[in-house]
């Protein structure tokens, strides 16, 4: 074993100059990151970035480990690849709402379905900012931009509820503007088994500026945002006056003061049922959640394949090129 | 007790195809027939042919199924022309077929099937068993296979299906009597299938064992055809299909090159056998991805390679498409990685199970921008191995995507394939990149003489960089825009595709290295090609014959070879695409001959071509 060197946020910079647009979501994503992952202890060659193609997948030049920026969607089928030679390696996939959920979608789907052990990073700035601003499979109905001059007319995806149908076994949302939100949501992912998947809203300033700021920003985020916290009571407001019980099958905002506190429903991270209905709280009418959304333990693909591979080995002893040629009906001409 | 008016035959060769209904089981007897004649030391090569839907209605066109063997004691160089004889199970399976068969070639017809409703499924009016067309054109004989079977095992106590099943064995027990071949192989195979259900084991036993008896005692069957044993090389052989030989040379590649192989697929035909195969032998290291789709299946093998595997993706044309823009991220990355093409008839879906090699062009130019690959093709099942090692070994040492082209004929076929020893296969040396150098690592730093980069994986200390699709940076690696550096790249990567012709072999012809005529095929018409260059050089003809395994880059020494016959003869299973290759590099007089029918070539059509080029 390699001594353990104490690494720094400048031992995961690399000598490329970042080349976001100067207010950039991006920036805030890429420090928190880098701030971050000193604290894992794990030497940075067993860190691998993988991403696709778009805004945010430009990250891993920006990462002094080794970095794979593939091609438009397919980061998830490449990082599997990965994963399937070397189990542990810890992979960070980089993508964003164009990448992992219009072009990328189908693979997004079966990484989450098979639980391959890697962290998602879901950059979502509801926009396509690479190819300078036509509306994202999660812009709002309406949304005006340069392909939809007359506004899009299609529902956007909510990355949340997908996740969960894909039976994806960490699924989290943090916001670029709340490195702290983002640092607590990152430690639960690297530290989780299988797929985590982080939605993180990163305002576009150029092309779809102010997209979150009804509910992200500083001012308001504590009225407008439910930051969910495993076994407490799910409260938020300003005040932390308000709470989230449910009417029937529906969920209700009640408050804490007027006696229908003990209606509160306590957060409990590995209940799917307490997910979807959080994943079903659309602003305004509800706050937006926030933080780790839902875990489960299951068996990571990388892991159930390696072990299949090591069993078939002990089962039938390792593989001699001899044998195999000769496999099967063989017969000899003298 | 033998007919006594039992006549002894000596064939050369013979050409005989099993056909049926897809529920009739004639795969699994041919592949009986094909073992019974390969132990007797038969040269042969089979060609199976079925329908592309699963369970098509029975006793229909569409759901006929056949498997053809041509077997015999001097070399067999295809599946067989023209067949000697046809077993045909229903009237389906004898419309479909008989016109393959030779004038006077001898036709076994189950009569029991002729029934007024299978006759109306084959759309025929009229029942060819009695119409003069058939019985005088052919050697019909007409054998009530079902009712023989069931009174070959009313002994047992047997549902009427179960015993109906049976009746290809009936079947198969006539046809190894008329050419001369026991039954013991097969019966021990029964054996060993059926261990856990005797009475079936039991039945069919009964009924191959009640051809052999009825076929002695006909008065019907009056000639047993002996095709003697062939003389073939010393060594212990196995039959193979291209597809299985392929899965064995990219494992044994592995193995011997000590990186794990990884393979991604996507099920879609002719391709499937190969991840099938590939997936039985996870205790050699292996991993097969059964991938969501083509894309991912190609994505995940590059990710395996950047990882440090041996990334594998196989399909088929279409397939192919969708992996072509991962393909050029491999290209651009110089990460190995082996594609292999299992050719179908196209375009789009096509027809799935019928073949041709008509994907060349697709193969070398279906990128976007400059990205050339390397390129090879297999020319025959017992060819699968060797190619598919070469492909694995050059990925790996040349860091480079490598497209492996195979066909429908060469991947389901099958022939006797010599079992190589260990020791003689070749080295295989990736060059990976040195994790205690003193100086900063350099991603797009080249080998002098191949031009290919080190292999830096995920988890060596002190080699951190990033790769991706952007234009590189010459040796650093980094993103670069810079005009010039874009056209260095370019051409670098094409350089180093190029320099692997400098590992080739000489390029060798069958036949005298200069005179009137070259045939140049490529791919999975080997066979009839070499076997009709064979046929008109024992005519007199000055005809040789060359091979291309290596089509991406050509051969260094081509031209020269080339420039020593007078005429060039292209024979291909698509419209024109090697000709349009050897046309645009060298001046030749070369003349195409192009058959685009899913089927593969005859030798005789290859030597009409032949001698209406040259007396």
């Amino acid at each position: 074993m390699s001594e353990l060197v104490k690494l720094t946020k400048k031992d995961f910079e690399s000598d490329q100059e970042v080349r976001w647009c100067p207010g950039c979501g991006d920036y805030s994503i890429l420090a928190t990151v880098q701030r971050f992952l000193p604290s894992l202890d794990i030497p940075k060659e067993n860190h691998v970035v993988i991403s696709g193609i778009g805004c945010s997948s430009r990250f891993p030049y920006y990462m002094n480990t080794y970095g794979f920026h593939t091609i438009h969607g397919r980061a998830p089928a490449l990082a599997t690849g990965v994963k399937l030679v070397n189990p542990d390696l810890h992979v960070w996939l980089i993508t964003g709402d164009g990448d992992a959920l219009s072009i990328g979608g189908n693979h997004f789907i079966h990484l989450l379905r098979r639980n391959v052990d890697l962290t998602v990073l879901l950059f979502n700035n509801r926009i396509y900012g690479l190819t300078k601003g036509q509306y994202s499979p999660t812009s709002e109905v309406g949304k005006k931009t340069k392909s939809t001059p007359y506004g899009s007319v299609d529902e956007p995806v909510d990355p949340v509820s997908l996740a969960l149908g894909a039976k994806a076994t960490f699924i989290a949302r943090a916001s670029a503007v709340d490195a702290k939100g983002l640092t607590a949501v990152l430690e639960q992912a690297a530290a989780h088994k299988g797929t985590s998947f982080v939605e993180i809203f990163q305002n576009c300033n150029v092309f779809n500026d102010g997209a979150f700021k009804d509910f992200d920003e500083r001012a308001v985020r504590n009225e407008r945002q439910l930051h969910v916290e495993h076994g407490k009571p799910l409260i938020f407001g300003a005040e932390l006056d308000k709470g989230i019980a449910l009417d029937g099958f529906n969920p209700k905002i009640v408050s804490t003061k007027n006696g229908s506190a003990d209606q509160i429903l306590t957060y409990d991270k590995n209940s799917k049922i307490l997910a979807q209905i959080l994943a079903s709280l659309s602003f305004p009418e509800f706050p937006v959640p926030m933080g780790v959304l839902y875990q489960e333990e299951r068996s990571a693909y990388d892991t159930a394949v390696t072990e299949q591979v090591a069993q078939a080995k002990q089962r039938q002893g390792e593989g001699k090129l001899s044998d195999l040629l000769n496999s099967g009906d063989t017969w000899t001409v003298n | 007790m033998e007919n006594t008016q039992t006549e002894r035959k000596e064939l050369v060769s013979a050409a005989i195809r099993f056909a049926g209904d897809s529920g009739d089981g004639m795969q699994v007897t041919g592949a009986r027939f094909t073992h019974e004649s390969a132990r007797l030391g038969n040269d042969l090569a089979t060609r199976p042919d079925f329908p592309a839907e699963i369970r098509a209605p029975a006793g229909t066109i569409g759901g006929v199924s056949a498997f053809q063997i041509h077997f015999g004691s001097t070399e067999v160089f295809t599946a067989g022309d023209d067949l000697d004889a046809l077993i045909a199970m229903n009237p389906a399976a004898l419309k479909a077929n008989v016109k393959d068969l030779k004038q006077n070639g001898i036709l076994i017809c189950n009569t029991d099937s002729f029934t007024e409703k299978n006759l109306i499924k084959a759309h025929l009016e009229e029942n060819p068993l009695d119409q003069d067309a058939i019985s005088t054109k052919y050697n019909l004989i007409s054998v009530p296979i079902t009712t023989l079977t069931h009174e070959a095992l009313s002994e047992l106590e047997l549902p009427k299906s179960a015993i109906e099943r049976c009746k290809n064995f009936f079947a198969l027990g006539i046809i190894c009597w008329m050419y001369g071949r026991g039954v013991k192989e097969t019966s021990e195979w029964v054996e060993r299938k059926f261990k856990s259900k005797p009475e079936i084991a039991k039945a069919n036993k009964l009924a191959l064992e009640g051809g052999m008896a009825f076929a002695e005692a006909s008065e019907a069957f009056s000639t047993v055809f002996e095709v003697p044993k062939a003389k073939l090389a010393q060594g212990t052989y196995k039959n193979i299909t291209g597809n299985q030989g392929l899965a064995h040379g990219l494992i044994a590649a592995s193995v011997k090159a000590g990186v794990p192989l990884v393979y991604a697929g996507y099920p879609i035909t002719p391709a499937s056998d190969i991840l099938h195969e590939i997936s039985r032998y996870k205790n050699f290291g292996v991993t097969t991805f059964q991938a969501e789709d083509e894309i991912a299946a190609c994505c995940a093998a590059i990710g395996a390679s950047y990882a440090g595997g041996l990334g594998v993706t196989g399909s088929s044309g279409p397939g192919i498409l969708l992996k072509q823009e991962a393909l050029a991220l491999a290209a651009v990355v110089e990460l190995p990685l082996v594609v292999v093409n299992v050719q179908r008839a196209g375009p789009s879906t096509g027809m799935p199970t019928k073949t041709e090699q008509a994907d060349l062009l697709q193969s070398l130019y279906g990128r976007n921008s400059d990205c050339p690959v390397v390129v090879l093709a297999i020319a025959s099942p017992d060819d699968s191995f060797d190619t598919s090692y070469l492909a694995a070994k050059i990925a790996l040492e040349h860091m480079v995507p490598v497209i492996l082209l195979s066909d429908g004929y060469v991947g389901n076929g099958s022939q006797p394939w010599l079992i190589p020893d260990e020791s003689s296969l070749s080295e295989i040396s990736p060059k990976f990149a040195q994790t205690d150098s003193a100086e900063a690592f350099q991603p797009y730093q080249r080998d002098e003489e191949t031009l290919a980069r080190a292999w830096s994986i995920p988890g060596m200390k002190g080699l951190e960089h990033r790769v991706g699709g952007l234009e590189k940076q010459d040796i650093t690696g980094n993103i670069s825009y810079d005009p010039d550096n874009h056209q260095r790249m370019t051409y670098l990567r094409a350089e180093k595709v190029k320099r692997v012709a400098n590992t080739y072999p000489k390029t060798e012809v069958s036949g005298a290295d200069s005179g009137e005529l070259l045939v140049v095929s490529w791919g999975g018409t080997h066979g009839a090609v070499a076997g009709a260059v064979a046929e008109e050089q024992k005519a007199g003809r000055s005809v040789s014959h060359l091979h291309l395994r290596y089509i991406n880059p050509l051969p260094n020494d081509l031209e020269q070879v080339l420039s020593r016959f007078k005429k060039i003869l292209v024979p291909e299973l698509n419209s024109g695409q090697l000709s349009l290759i050897l046309n645009a590099h060298f001046d030749l007089n070369l003349t195409a001959y192009n058959k685009v029918q899913g089927q593969p070539f005859k030798i005789s059509e290859i030597q009409q071509q032949i001698q209406n080029l040259i007396r």
